[in-house]
């Protein structure tokens, strides 16, 4: 019996074994000097993880009494992870290094808040779901203060720790209300225990719940760490909060939502529409003031979390399969955005005005295309990508009888376009203002390169994750 | 050719694609050859799209040439023809190479120049002939970001604010249209627009916020679809960004934006509102009308009091869409027929004023009517096709101008004769602003010192110019070369919708009693 639990989470064993492995054998030899290789480890280890995990079957497995749920919609959620993970770690190695930033708790510290990122998203019980988000947020309240002689970096930090911890209170007094409730911490209970006329207390948990949980996706009106973090954290630190961690709390927001609360969707859909339709204005109206384009992401990310929301808010498996999609096809092209940031230089200091950006396009012309590419997606333009995610989640909402928030959304997204066009005309004919270097990280280049061509080419089929996503959202929602 | 119709549609972007990715150097040689690339490009498309005329049967009121390949989230790659869309494709064609050879002149980052342009031929394409509702999303919204860089990049001096305006402007007005899609997708079950066409969307009233809907989902449908339309159109009231756009666009992107992009909108008043919400457009279609007749007047008026000749042309150009606008809603044989040839006379005349002011504007670098007068003098040629188009844009008989606003008139004359009366007097007015343009740029005396040395048209320049007059011509006086092809679809368009708005009427008649 026991060995069969262990086989289920032997990726997540493996991966935390690896992680305190990389960290003794750092620390009694070489230390910072072993920094870079384990930068590429740790990122190869990602890879074979997501490949490992991609290619074992998907059938729906339980373990440790259901603590532990390794399913489709596990899967899906784990390889997404997994791989931008990986990418925000190869990018980040060159920046890091020039800002003698490059400490080997980096990687590996990014590779436990995947261990913990991977237990969140696999979770069937609210205790593994509370260790596997502390597990994932203490390490990124880490790295968020990575620069310690930063007064912002460690501001960064420091607030991040403390909404944080106010965040996971939350959850947890949800927790112990649905506990008190219904008697068990196991989902499969909880979803027993709660049908059609929830009690009162219950619903107390479920609200608690949902601001813990919100306030990790960052969405309105919980997202007021997100614009500072993301503008005091080293570049790569910023690049992975917005990619790996929301997918995560996505993911597990579905997973809470369904395996436990499936029985009332009615009582929490109003609330996750509210939410949905509060971050896709905030972060649309909030980023048109922004100069710095790591707060202008920070708000980019609200809003999209808005969106994602919107496939969630639905109640529905289409809405899943939505959600997870577009949480895809989000981080896909903030993977390219940042690649992009990270190579923002003048005379080597990194630069986060947009106004730096003018002209771009005559020194540059083919980055500032993928740029446009990219911008253009974010703001769900066709025939991008990006505009496929916002398709999917209007769909999921509509059918769901939620039509009004589907206008919301797209009305929202027209402010949204705003500020994403601002950077296009910044890099077009804008004109003055000082040049940036040449790029000199060609990985960056590649990744600029490569998240720019999927977003135009995935015009074709999405690369095939719709069946993917379908099957995924089967396996939550039934 | 079972793939005639995505031929046509990408070589353009085929030929884009070869300039991105070959093209190098900024010097002439490779000016000239982005040129000549493009040239190439949008020559090829013209040629092989005549496959498209000579195979397409004007008998057959479906769609034509039809390809399909599934696609994602249930949707089809489908593309097709018919007699109303056919000649927006021949337009569009047609009207690129010409358009290329316009900017033969820019010097500034010609190769990018071309590349937007080819990729906008792509999309416009794209619009007339897809036949699934998101690819027709996609091309008509995509459209938007080839010319929001036109006019930001090689626009006038206040081309930031104009192109911010555009792209919002219209991506506010598409994104409501987005919605609807996805309703209708819902409610239908598929994306197919033949299909659509024949599904019937509920009609019967509903209360939204305590309001009465009269046709009910219909009538949203409708309402979402035309905020899309009418500002691409554009209509009255929602027409402030076109002025805008067209004052600061280049003269090949003012060219485009008023002979085809704002076609679409019509084009889709006629895909989708007509066929598709029929109860929709009975009870919107009288206030299009009233708009339209408004617009009429109003612009032409707008028209008479500007200083600027691509302004007071951008008017112009709002005032001919009420024409089509008014003709669409009248839904009857003339109406629809005149308001389809109007939009395609319309792209020969409209597009060849543009260039009539950007051929003096790229001698003098100004647009202002105060600073001409007199050309008549130094630029005999130019006159002479610049009075050939205003004629044909006031709408003198013997030119394509006058069979589109004599049918439009002839159809609302049918349904709405105090529509008709206000209509009419647009003819005169327009009479007005354009004989007027015309004194004050080309008749009198050259006093101006500046205009002393300026010269006439040159070959390339008189090139461009001919086939648009021979089309203006060949159309004003031998209309049936248009009205053959489009007939018989609008008359499938007609009785469809007749049959539809009978079945509601008569179901509210036995409500009522």
């Amino acid at each position: 019996m026991i060995s069969a639990d262990i086989q289920t989470v032997l990726p997540e064993i493996a991966l935390a074994v690896y992680a305190m492995v990389a960290l003794l054998g750092a620390v009694y030899t070489v230390k910072d000097g072993a920094a870079s290789m384990l930068v590429w480890l740790t990122a190869g280890v990602f890879v074979l993880l997501a490949a490992w995990i991609a290619t074992t079957s998907s059938l729906t497995v339980t373990a440790f009494d259901g603590m532990f749920v390794a399913d489709g919609f596990a899967k899906f959620a784990k390889v997404t992870i997994l791989l931008s993970a990986a990418a925000i770690l190869l990018m980040s190695e060159t920046y890091m290094a020039r800002r003698n930033l490059l400490r080997f708790e980096y990687p590996v510290l990014v590779a436990l808040a995947v261990v913990g990122m991977m237990v969140m998203v696999s979770a069937g019980d609210l205790m593994s779901l509370y260790m596997g988000l502390e597990l994932q947020s203490l390490a990124l309240y880490v790295v968020a203060s990575l620069r310690r002689d930063s007064v912002r970096s460690t501001e960064a930090g420091l607030k991040y720790f403390v909404l944080g911890a106010l965040s996971s209170g939350l959850l947890l007094y949800g927790a112990s209300l649905t506990y008190g409730f219904t008697g068990t911490t196991l989902f499969s209970g909880i979803i027993e225990g709660v049908q059609d006329e929830p009690s009162l207390g219950l619903l107390f948990g479920l609200v608690f719940l949902i601001a813990g949980l919100a306030f990790k996706v960052s969405a309105a009106p919980f997202h007021m760490w997100t614009p500072d973090v993301y503008e005091g954290s080293p570049t790569p630190v910023t690049a992975f909060f917005a990619t790996a961690p929301k997918v995560a709390a996505m993911a597990l927001f579905a997973r809470v939502m369904f395996d436990a609360f499936g029985g009332i969707t009615g009582d929490w859909q109003q609330i996750i529409a509210f939410l949905s339709v509060l971050s896709m204005f905030l972060g649309s109206i909030a980023a048109i003031g922004q100069r710095d384009i790591k707060r202008l992401m920070a708000y980019s990310s609200i809003a999209h979390m808005g969106y994602a929301l919107m496939g969630l808010a639905a109640g529905t498996a289409f809405g899943v399969q939505a959600m997870l999609i577009y949480m895809a096809i989000y981080v896909t092209m903030n993977v390219g955005t940042f690649a992009f940031i990270l190579g923002m230089e003048r005379d080597g200091r990194p630069v986060t005005d947009i106004r730096s950006l003018k002209m771009y396009a005559k020194e540059q012309p083919t980055r500032a295309l993928a740029m446009l590419v990219l911008m253009f997606s974010l703001a769900g333009v066709p025939p991008m990508v990006g505009f496929f995610g916002k398709l999917y989640v209007l769909r999921a909402a509509y059918d769901a009888g939620l039509a009004w928030l589907a206008v919301a959304g797209v009305i929202a997204s027209v402010i949204g376009a705003y500020y994403y066009l601002r950077i296009v005309y910044y890099m077009y004919f804008g004109e003055g203002g000082e040049k940036l270097d040449a790029p000199t990280q060609p990985i960056l280049g590649a990744f600029l390169m490569a998240s720019a061509a999927a977003m135009v080419f995935g015009v074709v089929n999405l690369f095939g994750i719709e069946p993917l996503a379908a099957y995924a959202a089967a396996t939550l929602v039934n | 050719m079972g793939n005639l119709l995505t031929l046509t549609t990408f070589i353009p972007l085929i030929g884009a694609a070869i300039l991105a990715l070959f093209l190098r150097g900024n010097d002439v040689a490779a000016q000239r050859n982005a040129k000549w690339v493009a040239m190439a490009a949008t020559s090829a498309t013209f040629l092989i799209s005549l496959f498209i005329l000579f195979q397409f049967n004007s008998a057959d009121t479906g769609f034509q040439m039809v390809e399909e390949h599934s696609w994602l989230l249930g949707l089809n790659y489908k593309m097709g023809v018919d007699g109303i869309s056919v000649l927006f494709v021949m337009l569009t064609t047609f009207l690129m190479p010409i358009v290329i050879a316009s900017c033969w002149g820019v010097d500034s980052r010609v190769k990018e120049y071309m590349i937007a342009f080819l990729v906008l031929e792509t999309l416009m394409l794209g619009v007339f002939m897809a036949l699934d509702l998101i690819l027709f999303y996609m091309f008509f919204e995509a459209g938007l970001i080839p010319m929001f860089l036109i006019i930001g990049i090689w626009g006038g001096v206040n081309r930031i604010y104009a192109s911010f305006k555009f792209f919002l402007y219209t991506f506010l007005g598409s994104v409501l249209m987005l919605v609807a899609m996805v309703a209708m997708f819902s409610l239908a079950g598929t994306t197919d627009i033949p299909t659509l066409m024949t599904t019937d969307f509920p009609s019967s009233d509903f209360a939204v916020l305590g309001i009465n809907i009269v046709g009910g989902v219909q009538t949203l449908l409708f309402l979402a679809f035309f905020a899309s339309f009418a500002v691409k159109m554009p209509m009255w009231p929602v027409h402030t960004w076109l002025p805008d756009a067209h004052v600061q666009a280049p003269t090949a992107g003012s060219v485009v934006l008023a002979a085809i992009l704002l076609k679409m909108g019509g084009y889709g008043f006629l895909r989708f509102s007509l066929p598709m919400f029929p109860v929709g457009s009975e009870v919107i279609g009288p206030l299009v009308l009233w708009l339209s007749a408004i617009a009429i007047v109003y612009t032409s008026l707008v028209a008479l009091v500007q200083q600027d000749m691509k302004k007071l042309i951008a008017y112009s150009s709002i005032a001919h869409m009420g024409y089509v606008t008014m003709g669409i809603f009248t839904v009857n044989q003339q109406g629809i027929d005149g308001a389809i040839f109007q939009m395609i006379s319309h792209g020969f005349i409209s597009g060849a004023l543009f260039l009539c002011v950007g051929v003096i504007y790229d001698r003098m670098h100004t647009r202002d009517i105060d600073a001409y007068g007199g050309l008549v003098n130094r630029m005999p040629a130019y006159a002479m096709i610049f009075m050939f188009f205003t004629m044909a844009n006031v709408g003198l008989p013997g030119t394509s101008g006058f069979v589109g606003e004599f049918l439009t008139l002839v159809g609302i004359f049918q349904v709405n004769t105090w529509v008709a009366v206000v209509a009419t007097s647009g003819v005169i007015l327009s009479a007005s602003y354009g004989l007027w343009l015309y004194r004050r740029v080309v008749m009198g005396d050259l006093i101006k010192e500046s205009l002393k040395s300026i010269t006439d048209m040159n070959g390339r320049e008189r090139a461009i110019f001919a086939p648009l007059v021979f089309m203006t011509l060949l159309l004003g006086v031998y209309p049936s070369l248009v009205t053959d092809i489009i007939g018989p679809s609008v008359t499938a368009l007609i009785g469809q919708y007749d049959t539809a708005t009978a079945a509601y009427d008569a179901a509210a008649q036995v409500a009522a009693n």
